[in-house]
């Protein structure tokens, strides 16, 4: 008996629910995916601090096994931070997002510019389930050695974008950018590729200059 | 370590489709799986067991068919399988390619039962 069904399917019908409802609102979402410890969330305090200085409207779902830390953390941006813990789940699926939009006190999708989503740190298993967003970026930092590409395509070829973080301590980790960027390559051809230091700021003007322009597209 | 919960959502989707055959066994289930879907056969596989205990799937067999990728090249204007998972460009040409036509399966292909009258017929 034939049956020909996604296994994922109940995930990617949420998922296109979703992506509907961030289409309605004209907020832009991104998934921010990596590694445990490659500065995700150094990366989006930096971002939700630099783009709430722009006026931009901004917000941020979290995802963690355990702890609100992250939340906390960023939450000191001043933008509206919701912490989901997954209890042992080693990704955030699309139920999730869901349910945590529902019910977030003070925050209406339709008031927002972007929402960003921090995946648990985990290079593998997030890469399967759509959370409706428009763009998934991947993080790679300099201590995580140029090979991490091809150690995990699955990931990095489901990205639309790459941000090398911690660039300020490139040179002690003898950290080869051009490999890096030639492995990212191999894996993912064309992405776009931002290298950024959340501590210094270098390249962040650059990644917030392509997240404007990719809201932009999102309402044209 | 997700395949788990895939498993077990292929045991519910299985069992769901048995609703018009009362009483009937699971003798095979067929999965499509692509290269690039971040998934392991063998824990798939190990996981099965497990989750199809108690189940009208118990002590069937679980075949799964990995499915290579195959890359759209736009100046050729063809698609084909690479090999691995390591560069993705045009077998052809060498030009790397963004587009994936396959690869990303993850799929309940068919299943084989057997009907609970199956023996008087």
């Amino acid at each position: 008996m034939e049956l020909r069904r996604g296994i994922l399917k109940k995930n990617d019908e949420l998922a296109a629910g979703l992506r509907g409802r961030y289409a309605a609102a004209g907020v832009l979402v991104l998934n921010l995916v990596s590694s445990p410890g490659t500065g995700k969330t150094a990366l989006l305090e930096r971002t939700l601090k630099d783009l709430k200085a722009k006026g931009a409207r901004v917000a941020a779902l979290v995802g963690d096994l355990e702890t609100d830390n992250d939340a906390r953390r960023l939450a000191s941006s001043g933008a509206p931070v919701r912490q989901i813990n997954t209890h042992g789940i080693c990704h955030l699926d699309a139920e999730m997002i869901g349910k945590h939009l529902d019910g977030w006190e003070g925050v209406a999708l339709g008031e927002l510019d972007y929402l960003f989503i921090e995946n648990v740190g985990n290079l593998v298993c997030p890469s399967s389930y759509d959370l409706g967003e428009k763009i998934r970026v991947v993080l790679l930092s300099v201590t995580e050695g140029e090979d991490k590409p091809l150690k995990y395509p699955t990931m990095f070829n489901s990205a639309d974008a790459a941000v090398i973080t911690k660039m300020d301590i490139a040179g002690p980790c003898e950290f080869d950018l051009e490999l890096a960027r030639k492995n990212i390559n191999e894996i993912r051809p064309g992405i776009r590729i931002f290298e950024t230091s959340a501590k210094t700021g270098a390249g962040i003007e650059e990644w917030l200059g392509y997240l404007a322009e990719a809201r932009k597209g999102r309402e044209s | 370590m997700h395949e788990l919960s895939l498993i077990t959502s292929v045991v519910e989707t299985v069992s769901d489709s048995l609703a018009a055959y009362p009483g009937a066994r699971v003798e095979k289930v067929r999965l499509r799986v692509g290269a690039l879907a971040a998934v392991i056969p063998e824990t798939l596989e190990f996981c099965y067991g497990i989750a199809a205990e108690g189940t009208p799937l118990e002590g069937s067999q679980l075949v799964i068919d990995v499915l290579p990728v195959v890359v759209h090249c736009e100046p050729c204007g063809l698609d084909s399988e690479i090999e691995g998972i390591q560069s993705f460009r045009c077998p052809k040409c060498g030009e790397p390619c963004s587009e994936l036509r396959q690869g990303r399966e993850l799929e309940i292909d068919s299943i084989e039962i057997e009907e609970a009258d199956e023996v008087k017929r």
